[in-house]
């Protein structure tokens, strides 16, 4: 009897953490050993993986032949000992310029989802490929079976800042869901609030969908997320509630989408770090 | 904002006035605590003066200025108001202010009030911080009041940390006016 019991226990305990573990989305995320630094040309390290439990690699390593490092003046600048592991990637940049420099990887474009004859489920590009738009009439059938086209970009960013702050990274590509912050992400205190603006194809996104989730989430039972949404001009505005890292997503979603595509959407993630005042 | 000249005229007399009277140094007193740590380096530590819409002039800057490469500098970002409320904005060396950390035991800043990045100073409330950072240590950030025209009717003043920083004392520098 108490066997059972421990076994059906047991089961339902498997049931629920296989559910939370599919709501809880893979997050992937870029994060600097410091944000906020002085000296002579220092080096910073990150760490890019795409993880279950957030800054925790323990899932997959992030492919750093995407990921981009750029100076305060808009330059690139070189990723130094690139290395990818099981579980996370590590790479230093070094800071020889005064300002804020931007890490991102961004991608997107054309994809589509259909059903081939057999009733199986096909999608272009394949999961966690690129393809250009170019290949959609040749790649995806024309008249295919629930047949969804979207336009979609994806984009995970971190800054980090030599001495003062600077601005000159924050210029828009103008390409998918993107964040203008109105407070410097490195310049961020707990007990203080930041606001950020979010484009999409650099317009203001409204009604963008904001998580905010703040580090050390394996030490605690709940995500203890914040959730906001982006106001008519793009805006929001962020109080954080303790220092330490925190993980930022944002999703957008419209139909303001040319054809073949019906749906454009674009997911933004940022790892920002607040102080102790 | 709109003042009425006469009213103008007064306070430009009045400032004349009390300036004169406020040729005065201050003498600021920092007590360093002896600490009973495994591995215990001087603090860095920064002093400045900071208005209420939180614009600073800075006093003093310690940290390790004698380290090779600069490499002294690599943590000056760690006295985190002070980088915030200007250090980062400094060019360096920062002339007049820098000098080498200083172990546990009593030290004394002179502020000149008239010097000149104090004398420019718009009379009103400001506050007069002292943040201490250690190396391996925690970070301490005090805050004494100060009025200018200077205001010594609550001088001396003082305020005790709790753990990097023993005593601060703010008082009039002794000496002949």
């Amino acid at each position: 009897m108490k066997t059972i019991n421990l076994i059906k226990l047991t089961a339902a305990g498997i049931l629920t953490a296989t559910l939370a573990m599919q709501a809880q989305a893979h997050r992937a995320w870029i994060l600097p050993s410091s944000t906020v630094l002085s000296g002579d040309s220092p080096y910073v390290t990150f760490d890019a993986a795409i993880s279950n439990t957030l800054f925790f690699p323990d899932h997959f390593a992030m492919n750093l032949d995407s990921v981009k490092a750029f100076g305060p003046n808009g330059e690139a600048v070189e990723l130094l000992n690139p290395a990818k592991g099981k579980y996370r990637s590590t790479f230093d940049i070094q800071l020889k310029q005064e300002g804020t420099y931007k890490l991102a990887t961004s991608g997107g474009g054309l994809r589509a989802i259909w059903e081939d004859e057999d009733g199986k489920r096909k999608m272009w590009p394949g999961r966690g490929q690129s393809a250009p738009d170019s290949d959609f009439a040749t790649a995806v059938p024309k008249n295919a079976n629930k047949l969804r086209v979207s336009r979609s970009y994806r984009r995970i960013e971190t800054f980090v800042t030599l001495g003062a702050p600077t601005n000159e990274v924050f210029t828009p590509t103008n390409q998918g869901l993107e964040m203008v912050p109105l407070t410097h992400p490195n310049d961020l205190y707990a007990g203080e609030e930041a606001t950020f603006k979010l484009l999409i194809d650099g317009k203001p996104a409204k009604g963008a969908k904001i998580e905010i989730i703040p580090d050390g989430v394996r030490y605690r039972d709940q995500q203890n997320e914040i959730k906001l949404t982006a106001n008519e001009k793009g805006e929001f505005v962020v109080a954080w509630p303790t220092a330490g890292r925190y993980f930022l997503e944002a999703e957008y979603e419209d139909d303001q989408v040319a054809a073949p595509a019906t749906k454009r959407s674009g997911s933004y993630a940022v790892t920002f770090e607040v102080l102790p005042m | 904002m709109k003042i009425p000249k006469r009213f103008l005229f007064a306070s430009v007399l009045f400032t004349a006035l009390t300036a004169n009277a406020n040729s005065k140094e201050l003498a600021l007193t920092i007590n360093i605590p002896q600490l009973n740590v495994a591995e215990y380096h001087s603090p860095y530590l920064a002093v400045w003066v900071e208005s209420e819409a939180r614009k600073s002039t800075q006093i003093a800057i310690w940290y390790d200025v004698n380290m090779a490469d600069n490499e002294g500098q690599e943590w000056l970002k760690d006295i985190r108001q002070w980088w915030r409320r200007g250090g980062r904005s400094l060019e360096l060396p920062y002339d007049g202010l820098t000098s080498a950390t200083k172990g546990p035991g009593s030290h004394q800043i002179n502020i000149d009030l008239n010097a000149d990045n104090l004398k420019a100073l718009t009379p009103g409330n400001y506050k007069l911080r002292i943040e201490a950072a250690r190396e391996v240590g925690g970070r301490e950030l005090i805050e004494l009041p100060l009025t200018l025209p200077l205001d010594t009717s609550i001088l001396p003043i003082s305020k005790s940390g709790k753990s990097e920083l023993g005593e601060i004392s703010l008082s009039l520098l002794n000496k002949e006016l």
